[in-house]
């Protein structure tokens, strides 16, 4: 049994070792915000952040987290950039779409004001399929409004 | 009055007629241009629910007592299974059952053989691996065209218009290239996937990602001979079809068979390898071209050989459709061929055949002007088509010849771009014309209820696969309704919820639905303003419906809640259908992308820059979500054209390609810029709402713009996908041989 801290709620967890953060969200904690769509680190889409540092929850052992804030869509259910995703159109089928907000809202808590060149880089890490991307740029480049 | 006629309906070229049930519909066409509701950009009413991850998807389902399935998949392309035990498996931690053998010959890489259900995924998956099974390995045909020498098709079709020998004959220029296209996968985020819960022994609740809730239903109402109303099939929210999802795939027979056998739900659900396996593809193929021309540009004759690398199973696409459809030439002939092979089956993807067929064709036409030493766009113009070329039927509405003028400005940048070119970088444009299906047709069905709160809600069957026809169906409503659009509520995605949809496919869900909405939401205007007419004593006929109030002509006005409200747990209750399709009419969608790209003529590598992508799709009901279509169109064209591809062992036939870093799609870094512009003309002859579908035409044109403009920027002729730096330093090669000035010599 250990400690998980997510969306600043505690958690005791019991989980074999071996078990994945994005597993242990899904499974134990039924927060189903975060997807799973390869399951072996390559699209992003289960995308969390652990102490602010956005990371694969798929690839991520969930013992290796104890103790650490892991942030996952839930906790940023009135972040600007769901607003600002939706005004956008930054979304068609969803399924990456809370992988690319938590990813979203790592880049612009370091760089508020990223450049389209920046968005690019930072946003290159969670593939979507339907082709999101130039309202994904744009709703990057508008989050504040 | 309810009539039964007889009509034509089209799903992505294949046609059939069925008798269908038709209400009176006598709605007249709304005004072309934006209205109040349809026409203006909306976002999606169903945004915050997926942006926050409220929306549940499939993989979300859970239920008391859920199993989860795994699946054992043939390792060869081709093997008897000699020998299959379960016993080793069923007596794994946590194993509740087992199937198999599922098949006696495994005919491709991953096919479902047998499976297993446990307490949790990695105790079924760790079952799998226990099965003891004996393969006996069999030679494996891969090869399309030695399938077509030992004639394993699929199937096959030929079809001549005119005289294609005289054709030639009559040519002052003829040109003849093999083009080639690759195998590519759809790749939804969201794998195929169903759980299933029989909550009697003859009811059955199938939870499933799919493009087709009513498709779903008929099979496995089918297959385990059931009433149909026996089967509830629910896709709330899905993450991407494709094509890929119009049916309900041997994972959901997995699930039900195993949930019969433990008495429990059972979950089955892809992995991202077995997705890459066995989960459809849009197949290969080999294209043998010849054009001939007089030397204005007139086509006198086109012939094609198509070989489709079907698979072990799937239909034939028609890479042949768009030379038989997009120009006026009197002489066609196209011999289309399936190979059977030991690979996994094709399924649609979106636009099927067309966007393999419009690769070859578009630039076939680039080398004929070439030739010809005639401007692209011009040759193009000259031989559109005023009607239907295969059979002379009017078109209910065309409008290409607008969208070659609002390329115009695009295309004339040409020399300009050309003209940048500096060191190793080439620069270049080019173009390709859109040819496609997408009028939709019936049967589709909707219901509308409005409320004592004067809020309407949508009700219909149908699913949203993630292009938001969701918001375009309660724009409609809210349209003739007069309600502003968050008064609206829609309800999709559950069989037991409403009435029969339209399959997701073949761009027809808009057109299909949007008129059954439109419809149904008129019905429930008309019994609004009847009851108002009889409470406020006025004449019916001055009476309407705007911004959620009740308005006479004659100046009174009431807030809609005044008549709704009396009703209290009452409802007045709307129901429309899709009416049939214009006879003797071909409908079709229409459009010309403009391709700007770069060329680091050393290394091959290739840039896209920007994109202009002009579309006649009639009516447009969401600007906003339509760019969206659009932009999402093009993105999976330009992986199609440059980085995708499934790739086999060429001995084996083992699938090379299972990993999403191995099969390489666009991510935001590949970019272009992208330009939208849609005609947006209402088809006054189709339906009550003027439109067509918007899925599928964007990523027709796309690979033939880019590899033009490539040849724009360098002189080079790139005949085969995805355009990797292999193939456009091999294309580059050959054209340096060919015309040494045009190309330059590479500095190193």
């Amino acid at each position: 049994m250990f400690e998980l801290l997510v969306n600043g709620q505690r958690h005791d967890v019991d989980a074999p070792v071996g078990t994945s953060l994005a597993h242990v969200l899904r499974e134990q904690l039924g927060l189903t915000g975060t997807k799973v769509a390869c399951n072996e680190g390559h699209c992003g889409a289960c995308t969390v952040q652990v102490d602010g540092v956005p990371i694969l929850s798929c690839l991520t052992l969930v013992h290796t987290v104890s103790g650490q804030a892991v942030t996952t869509i839930e906790g940023l259910r009135d972040h600007p950039l769901v607003d600002a995703f939706v005004r956008s159109d930054a979304l068609q089928c969803g399924f990456c779409t809370p992988g690319q907000i938590v990813s979203a809202a790592a880049l612009v808590a370091a760089n508020p004001s990223p450049s389209r060149e920046e968005i690019r880089h930072g946003m290159a890490g969670n593939i979507c399929r339907c082709g999101t991307y130039p309202k994904i740029e744009e709703a990057i480049l508008s989050w504040q409004g | 009055m309810a009539r039964l006629i007889r009509t034509e309906k089209e799903i992505e070229g294949r046609y059939t007629e069925q008798w269908i049930l038709v209400e009176e519909d006598t709605l007249d066409q709304w005004p072309a241009g934006p209205l109040d509701e349809v026409g203006r950009p909306a976002s999606r009413i169903d945004g915050r629910q997926r942006a926050t991850g409220d929306a549940r998807y499939t993989a979300d389902v859970q239920l008391p007592g859920i199993l989860h399935a795994a699946v054992l998949r043939s390792p060869h392309a081709r093997a008897r299974v000699a020998r299959l035990d379960l016993q080793p498996a069923r007596e794994a931690p946590g194993v509740r059952g087992a199937l198999g053998p599922l098949a006696e010959e495994a005919n491709y890489h991953g096919q479902a053989i047998a499976a297993v259900a446990a307490d949790t995924i990695a105790q079924a998956q760790a079952a799998v691996e226990l099965i003891d099974v004996d393969w006996e390995p069999l030679e494996p045909l891969l090869d399309p065209d030695e399938a077509v020498r030992q004639g394993a098709l699929v199937s096959q079709r030929e079809s001549e218009r005119g005289d294609v020998e005289r054709g030639f004959e009559e040519a002052d220029v003829v040109v003849e290239a093999e083009y080639r296209t690759q195998t590519v996968l759809h790749n939804s985020m969201e794998t195929h996937q169903a759980v299933t819960d029989w909550e009697t022994d003859d009811r059955l609740t199938v939870y499933i990602s799919t493009q087709a809730i009513w498709e779903v239903r008929e099979a496995i109402a089918e297959h385990y001979g059931l009433p149909p109303d026996h089967v509830r099939v629910v896709c709330r929210f899905m993450g991407g079809g494709f094509g890929a999802k119009n049916g309900p795939g041997d994972y959901t027979y997995i699930a039900a068979d195993l949930a019969r056998e433990t008495g429990r739900p059972v979950k089955c659900a892809l992995t991202r390898r077995e997705e890459n396996l066995d989960s459809g593809n849009r197949n290969a193929t080999i294209q043998r071209l010849r054009a001939g021309a007089r030397a204005d540009g007139t086509l006198t004759a086109l012939e094609g050989e198509f070989v489709n690398a079907t698979g072990w199973d799937g239909w034939l696409s028609s890479t042949g459709g768009p030379m038989e459809m997009l120009y006026a030439c009197e002489n066609v002939r196209i011999v289309e061929r399936g190979a059977k092979l030991n690979t996994a089956p094709m399924k649609a993807f979106r636009a099927p055949g067309f966007v393999e067929g419009t690769f070859g064709l578009e630039c076939l036409m680039d080398e004929l002007a070439a030739r010809l030493d005639l401007d692209p766009l011009e040759l193009r113009q000259r031989n559109h088509s005023d009607d239907d070329a295969v059979d002379g039927r009017p078109f209910s509405s065309k409008k290409l010849v607008e969208c070659y003028r609002r390329a115009q400005p695009h295309w004339e940048r040409r020399d300009e771009v050309r003209a940048r070119s500096e060191g190793p970088w080439r620069h270049g444009i080019g173009m390709a014309s859109q040819i496609w299906y997408g009028g939709g047709g019936p049967p589709s069905y909707a219901w509308v209820r409005v409320g004592a709160d004067a809020r309407a809600a949508v009700l219909t069957a149908m699913q949203d696969i993630g292009t938001g026809t969701a918001t375009a169906m309660a724009q409609i409503a809210a349209e003739e309704l007069g309600l502003p659009l968050d008064r609206i509520d829609v309800s999709l995605g559950d069989s037991a919820r409403g009435p029969y949809a339209v399959t997701s496919a073949g761009s027809s869900t808009v057109p299909s639905m949007g008129p059954a909405v439109r419809a149904a939401a008129a019905d429930a205007a008309h019994q609004i303003l009847e009851i108002a007419a009889q409470r406020f004593d006025v004449e019916l006929r001055v009476l309407s419906l705007q911004g959620g109030r009740i308005v006479s002509a004659d100046g009174g006005s009431w807030p809609l809640e005044e008549i709704t409200g009396l009703l209290e747990s009452g409802q007045i209750l709307g129901k429309g259908s899709r009416g049939p399709n214009p006879a003797g009419m071909r409908i079709l969608t229409f459009g010309v992308q403009v391709a700007e790209v770069s060329v680091d003529v050393e290394t091959g590598e290739v840039r896209v820059g920007r994109v202009v992508a002009i579309h006649d799709v009639g009516r447009v009901i969401n600007p906003l979500g339509a760019s969206s279509q659009v932009e999402g169109g093009i993105i999976q064209g330009l992986g199609h054209t440059l980085s995708e591809e499934r790739l086999l062992d060429p001995r084996s036939g083992g699938v090379l390609t299972q990993t999403l870093d191995s099969y390489r799609m666009p991510t935001i870094a590949d970019m272009p810029e992208i330009v939208t512009d849609l005609v947006d003309a209402p088809d006054e002859h189709l339906t009550n709402l003027g439109s067509k579908g918007l899925g599928e035409p964007p990523i027709v044109p796309t690979a033939a713009a880019i590899a033009n403009a490539i040849r724009d920027a360098t002189g080079a002729d790139v005949r085969s996908l995805p355009i990797t730096r292999d193939e456009m330093l091999r294309a580059l090669r050959e054209a340096r041989e060919r015309t040494p000035e045009r190309v330059g010599a590479p500095a190193a």
